[in-house]
């Protein structure tokens, strides 16, 4: 491998390297591959105060344009070599892939399900304005006025730009906020550490495709500049633990995407037909390499715990370590063997405690920890706990773990708490009811659906054109 | 003030004759101070007369800080100053009983010497300068004001209180931290609205903030003297280019109460914006150690610990580990001997175990 690739930040736009770097290397022997410009809070802060006194770069266009610009961003990220600073390094997608697996850990074959699922969002995004926007005529957005079913609407942007503080678990994520774009509003975001490539690879398929330059800032800092990002742009997305998010829970402003606390719920109507629903119990709880806030960590039944949680530890337990260019592989290697050995210890710490029991240790011939040409993973794990109390029983690892607890179906809604995701399989109808009026659930899916199935009309984890626009009452004089 | 040295030899000599003439100062009864005097009885040997140069220094080891809290600061004050009121300084940012040092002309030799370093256009003389930073019981209040005054200009001051931004932000109050620097810059920028100022003094952090309310060209200062926190080449480069409009000559220091200031040197973009420190030898001496095993230099151009060697005829304080590290830098025509680069504090960079895990 040659020289590591500069990358710079963008200031509106515009090439800027930091004379501060942070060295992205491979997970696998170390090699550096990034120098990725790190920059200053004040700067952001500068620039951000810049913004507010800026011209609105989408004067010039309407959203249908932009979503035909999304249309052709789409094809560009999914096949072109696009640029990845301003001395002429460019990155094709199989230079892409290979880059991203070996910062972030994540499977070749993984890496393209994930560009796959953000050209759907390219793509699809017709689609996903009008579940976002319940078929608003998009014209309003421009004209600021208009009609729907007969009655006025006004709507009115709520900020100059979109701050986004991203992980670097899953360059899924980035999905989330495509649409900003296609809504013309301008975005500022800070890359995760170890996965700088996907959110700048998106930007320049957006400005080839002719989408203005300046509306996309992409700064590499640290905290303080991430908080910056997130109180200077009027609206934010953070993704992060619980202890990073909780400073901004009381903040309308700011969209927390903590862990999700995906759940599969089996009702017992259901409950002696379980084998049927193995596949999507596996697929909720491994898909994506198990990293994503959408895979559940919990498995809530009211009988045949030990079965069912016996029957997925052994199909998950199939599931091995590969590496990263093999097609068949599903685990993401962690990029910072530390965490694992963190997540390892803390499993093993749960089940200390009594009432739990790591039933894929049954089927495994050796450790949860394994290494695989110099990568570390952690191989799939269920956990059958006796109560949901169990500190291992509602709990979330980035990669595929599962708890499976018995509960009585009565005493669901009062003790789920937040989820993220819910696939609830049951047809009676008084819980399916009971679980549509419970606000702790963001997206139910009601049957055997995969915690992890997206529906393009629906909007994910909070509907961004509720949170970028506010709807205004609007009245008008007769004859006026 | 004996004049300058011309290449490392000679400042090397120039450093040897004057610590056998300062050290003798401190260890004679008839000069001495009783902290000193009292330390070299137990120790058991006599400094007066055995040390003759930078190298015997070694065999006072590393002088500890706590003296400096523990002692009171008349114990410090050799007896040559007898009846001579001394002003007590104290030491940033830290709480509970803070280092003292006491002192008479020192401050005013250290900054008299700077301002001749200090250039005419950026810093005009019989003006008017502005200090918005830590004051209080701090060396550079009056440092400052005398510098000013060596000028010809006066100054104006706003006090930020350090002990008492520390406090805040340990005990969660980040609001608060916050809402204190807003009222600290809202003073810095009356002032500028109503007065005339040329010169200014600050640390990096009031500076980025003062300019975030006014542009500090289009306010009339021409020079900002600036130090008190670490700058790193982006944070300089930064503030040379975007705060400081490209239009205002930027002077960082680096300094403390125990040391004085040292000056940096003139090349700044020239250097990458990485900047290099030469202390006023011979009366302060920086070096840079290894931090495992601290009689030892480390090579030019790498990471070590901070050592300061005070040497005044008002205040000694043998190779006190400072809580700083920096890079050796080597020694260059104006300041014939080492320098130490891109000063942050000890094991700033140091990686925290489990970072990333989102």
């Amino acid at each position: 491998m040659s020289k590591p690739i500069p990358i710079p930040a963008l200031r509106a736009g515009q090439f800027y390297e930091s004379l501060e770097t942070n060295e992205v290397r491979s997970h696998r022997d170390g090699t550096p591959l990034a120098l990725v410009s790190q920059v200053n809070a004040g700067l952001v802060r500068r620039d951000l105060r810049k913004q507010e006194r800026s011209p609105d770069p989408f004067a010039d266009l309407s959203v249908v344009e932009m979503i035909d610009v999304c249309r052709r961003a789409g094809e560009l990220f999914m096949q072109a070599e696009l640029p990845l600073n301003d001395q002429g390094d460019r990155q094709g997608p199989e230079q892409y892939v290979e880059t991203l697996s070996a910062t972030s850990g994540l499977p070749h074959v993984l890496c393209r399900r994930n560009m796959d699922k953000i050209h759907s969002v390219f793509a699809e995004m017709p689609r996903i304005l009008k579940g976002l926007t319940r078929g608003l005529d998009l014209s309003v957005l421009e004209a600021g006025i208009g009609e729907q079913d007969g009655v006025p609407v006004s709507y009115v942007p709520q900020t100059n730009s979109l701050g986004i503080v991203l992980p670097s678990n899953s360059p899924g994520v980035n999905s989330l906020w495509i649409p900003a774009l296609a809504l013309k509003i301008p975005v500022v975001l800070k890359p995760g550490r170890e996965e700088p490539w996907t959110p700048l690879r998106i930007m320049q398929a957006f400005i080839e495709a002719g989408a203005p330059r300046e509306a996309f800032s992409y700064y590499p800092t640290d905290h303080e500049g991430a908080a910056s990002i997130l109180e200077q742009c009027g609206r934010g997305l953070i993704f992060g633990d619980a202890k990073t998010t909780a400073q901004y829970a009381q903040n309308p402003g700011i969209e927390i995407h903590g862990p999700g606390w995906s759940k599969v719920l089996v009702g017992s109507d259901e409950i002696e037909r379980w084998r049927d629903h193995l596949d999507v119990l596996a697929d909720s709880v491994a898909a994506n390499g198990g990293r994503s806030c959408v895979n559940a960590s919990a498995i809530i039944v009211p009988a045949h715990g030990d079965e069912i949680a016996e029957a997925l530890a052994e199909r998950l337990a199939r599931i091995e370590a590969r590496p990263a260019a093999d097609p068949e592989a599903q685990l993401s290697a962690f990029a910072n063997p530390k965490v694992a050995e963190w997540i390892d210890s803390t499993i093993d710490a749960g089940l200390a405690q009594g009432g739990a029991e790591d039933l894929t240790a049954r089927f495994r011939t050796g450790p949860r920890r394994v290494e695989v040409e110099g990568s570390t993973y952690l191989l799939p794990t269920v956990v059958r706990c006796q109560r949901f109390d169990h500190p291992l029983a509602n709990t979330e690892f980035l990669f595929p773990y599962v708890s499976v607890v018995e509960l009585p179906e009565d005493e669901w809604i009062e003790t789920l708490g937040p989820s993220l995701v819910v696939s609830a399989i049951t047809k009676n109808t008084v819980l399916q009811s009971r679980l549509l009026r419970s606000p702790e659930i963001h997206r139910l899916n009601l049957g055997p659906v995969p915690t992890g199935h997206v529906e393009w009309d629906q909007p994910h984890e909070g509907n961004l054109f509720e949170f970028l626009y506010a709807r205004r009452a609007i009245q008008r004089a007769a004859q006026w | 003030m004996s004049t300058r040295p011309q290449d490392p030899e000679q400042a090397r000599a120039q450093l040897d004759a004057h610590i056998r003439e300062i050290v003798p100062w401190h260890f004679s009864p008839e000069t001495g101070s009783p902290f000193w005097l009292e330390w070299a009885q137990k120790a058991g040997w006599d400094p007066a007369h055995e040390v003759q140069g930078f190298d015997d220094l070694v065999r006072f080891g590393h002088f500890d800080g706590e003296h400096l809290r523990v002692e009171q600061p008349e114990r410090f004050a050799p007896k040559a100053y007898a009846g001579k009121p001394f002003t007590i300084f104290e030491t940033g940012g830290t709480t509970g009983m803070p280092k003292q040092r006491i002192g008479w002309e020192d401050y005013k030799i250290d900054y008299s010497e700077f301002s001749e370093t200090l250039d005419d256009d950026a810093f005009p003389r019989n003006h008017y300068w502005l200090m918005m930073g830590p004051t209080g019981p701090r060396r550079l209040r009056l440092s400052i004001e005398h510098l000013a005054n060596v000028r010809g200009c006066s100054c104006y001051f706003i006090d930020l209180d350090p002990r008492w931004v520390k406090r805040l932000i340990r005990e969660g109050h980040g609001d608060q931290a916050k809402a204190y620097m807003v009222h600290v810059v809202d003073q810095a920028v009356t002032i500028l609205k109503h007065r005339k100022v040329s010169a200014l003094f600050t640390t990096p952090k009031l500076l980025e903030a003062l300019s975030e309310r006014v542009s500090i060209p289009e306010a009339g200062i021409q020079g900002v003297f600036c130090g008190g926190t670490e700058m790193s080449p982006q944070i300089l480069r930064f503030l040379v280019e975007e705060v400081l409009e490209d239009e205002v000559k930027l002077v960082p220091t680096y300094g403390n109460t125990l040391m004085g200031l040292a000056h940096s040197k003139p090349t700044l973009r020239e250097d990458g914006y990485s900047v290099t420190y030469h202390a006023p030898q011979p009366r302060a001496v920086l070096r840079v150690v290894q931090p495992e095993a601290t009689d030892e230099l480390v090579d030019y151009d790498a990471w070590g610990r901070v050592e300061l060697t005070t040497l005044t005829r008002e205040f000694f304080m043998p190779r006190f580990l400072e809580r700083d590290e920096a890079i050796r830098r080597r020694p260059y025509d104006e300041y014939p001997w080492d320098g130490v680069g891109e000063v942050r504090p000890f094991r700033a960079n140091e990686e925290k175990i489990v970072e990333g895990v989102y």
